[in-house]
């Protein structure tokens, strides 16, 4: 789309564009290119020179059990945080919606949690599950099961899913909520009258008509877990036990950062770059084509 | 009859009240977390560290949050509160500014390349700062950024969303406009200025909200630039508040700093709700 009127001269807006321009060139592209430039190349240890492998580090990667097993957790992470997140959500928007009265007062204290950091919501619920003064896990031992999300991977792995979607129920409620008050009420009476009953109404008339609603925040958490959690990740667990909980995007953090192994680190953020531009155009398209029923 | 069919819609009576008894109990649920670290914030750490705790305020209130703001554990969390503040708004206004501009250029104008930067913006998109972490730390360390508001502000500000809403919305500005500051002789920044700028009001009030949000709560990017304790920002400092041996954590001050991190987003998200919703929607759709 274009405008039919527009000014003349092509130095003012070269200036006026050039702030966003220079800062993607420095922040953005640069680095990118720095990444895929370094995924060819091997450093020595002392970072004094470096040798050309091509392809090396990436048939290395995908060789490597470490990093095929980050693919595997990142993908049970990220379909568990998008259900755990979107199920009570839509759930919760379903029953406020019926309400004639009150459901402003409900959605402005559902909407909290989203106020609250990935970080900071890692810390609330490490506290509640704490092994020695957590809450959630002292009454779970009178209860007679012993909790250690410390040594047990899929305790870690359960915590940092409930940590990571607890925050986005409030998220995905109101987009739930807004697509509800928009279905007409005209068609859910046509449905009353002809008998139809809640539940069946809901299946068979409500769903469907959601359906862009759940597409896009379908896509939306799955982006969101895979590179907005590692602040849950690295309070809780910091990828732990036995890298139960090692998403891809820790991986790069902790084996550039802390592992110093940037070759790999590297190329390992040249694959993110891809799954980031698939899941991008995804989003796209699905936005284009507004998905229908 | 007809309350009847009305009534086949719109639940009443035993329906309505297990809804509510249904949204009560859910938001009690999601709620239960925060009252749970507000609770640990008032009582002293030999009430915390024998479980199981409290599960109602107590007394220490003031001394905690005292002790917080004031000593902290590595640096007062008051400071903390400080890097945030400024990091958030920089963000914030940063990006604001630099989208404004940007957008008015790729709307108003005809220039050479202008296709190519739309694209180079556009790809911006794609690059979260997540898979680009270690050269995008060396330029900044590069430029002797670490541990500097600059450093935390500027390798966050490109935002392609903020530059596409705003082309959006200048797309729907009538044309009649512009017209007539061209045949009144009026600068293309006076029009900017007197006309643009205003007419973006609301949509700028939407984005600050959640770009304010949006900057308070980075982690991995203080995280990696701010090895200076009197940098951190207050939610990657709470991490850094636990010991790392074997050593009990201070609960009762953890917690209420938690508390403080998640005060000046909350307003913002609560006291701002109606431009808080308009923003996401604008900026996510």
């Amino acid at each position: 789309m274009e405008k039919r009127v527009t000014f003349r001269g092509w130095l003012l807006p070269l200036l006026l564009i050039a702030p966003q321009v220079v800062i993607s060139l420095v922040f953005f592209f640069y680095p990118a290119g720095q990444a895929i430039w370094q995924s060819l190349f091997i450093p020595d240890p002392f970072g004094l020179s470096s040798q050309y492998v091509g392809i090396g580090n990436f048939e290395y990667l995908f060789g490597d059990r470490f990093y095929l097993a980050a693919f595997g957790t990142t993908a049970v992470f990220s379909i568990l945080v998008t259900l755990c997140s979107m199920i009570p959500a839509l759930f919760l928007a379903v029953v406020a919606d019926r309400l004639i009265k009150g459901s402003g007062v409900y959605r402005t204290l559902l909407i909290w949690p989203y106020a609250v950091a990935p970080a900071v919501a890692g810390v609330l619920w490490l506290f509640m599950f704490n092994t020695r003064v957590g809450v959630i896990s002292w009454y779970l031992g009178t209860l007679g099961y012993d909790w250690n999300h410390v040594l047990n991977g899929g305790e870690a792995m359960g915590l940092v899913v409930v940590a990571s979607a607890w925050g986005r129920i409030s998220y995905n409620f109101l987009f739930f909520f807004a697509a509800l008050q928009a279905v007409p009420r005209s068609v859910i009476e046509a449905a009353a009258i002809d008998g139809a009953r809640f539940w069946r109404r809901f299946w068979t008339i409500v769903l469907p008509l959601l359906s862009p609603t759940t597409f896009f925040l379908l896509v939306v958490n799955i982006v969101y877990s895979f590179f907005e959690t590692f602040g849950v990740i690295h309070t809780i667990t910091a990828g732990g036990p036995q890298q139960s909980t090692t998403i891809l995007v820790y991986k790069v953090f902790s084996d550039g950062f802390v592992g110093q192994d940037l070759g790999s680190s590297s190329a390992q953020s040249v694959v993110l770059l891809f799954v980031v531009g698939a899941l991008t155009i995804i989003q796209f398209k699905f936005i284009e084509k507004r998905v229908h029923y | 009859m007809a309350s009847e069919r009305h009534g086949m819609v719109e639940k009443r009576g035993a329906g309505l009240w297990l809804s509510h008894v249904i949204m009560i109990l859910g938001v009690l649920v999601v709620f239960f977390p925060i009252w749970l670290a507000f609770v640990a914030s008032t009582v002293t750490q030999p009430e915390i560290v024998k479980p199981p705790m409290p599960l109602w305020p107590g007394d220490q209130f003031i001394e905690n949050y005292t002790k917080a703001l004031f000593s902290g554990v590595n640096v007062p969390v008051g400071t903390m509160l400080v890097n945030s503040l400024v990091m958030a708004i920089g963000i914030a206004v940063g990006k604001i500014i630099i989208s404004l501009l940007s957008a008015f250029a790729i709307v108003y104008f005809r220039f050479p390349g202008k296709t190519f930067f739309f694209w180079m913006i556009f790809l911006t998109l794609m690059l979260p700062v997540e898979v680009r972490i270690v050269p995008t730390y060396e330029v900044v360390a590069g430029f002797g950024m670490l541990n500097s508001y600059s450093g935390l502000i500027f390798p966050l500000i490109a935002s392609a969303t903020a530059t596409f809403l705003f082309r959006q919305f200048f797309l729907t500005i009538p044309d009649e406009l512009a017209e007539a500051a061209r045949v009144d002789g009026a600068s293309p920044m006076r029009f900017f200025w007197d006309i643009v700028v205003p007419m973006s009001r609301t949509n700028v009030a939407a984005l600050f909200v959640i770009l304010f949000i949006y900057g308070w709560n980075q982690y991995l990017w203080p995280l990696l630039i701010t090895t200076d304790p009197e940098m951190n920002t207050i939610v990657m400092g709470i991490k850094q508040m636990f010991p790392s041996g074997d050593d009990v954590a201070e609960w009762p001050v953890i917690m209420a700093t938690s508390i403080l991190a998640m005060i000046p987003p909350v307003i913002v998200v609560v006291g701002m709700q109606r431009l808080f919703i308009r923003g996401l929607v604008d900026s996510e759709k």
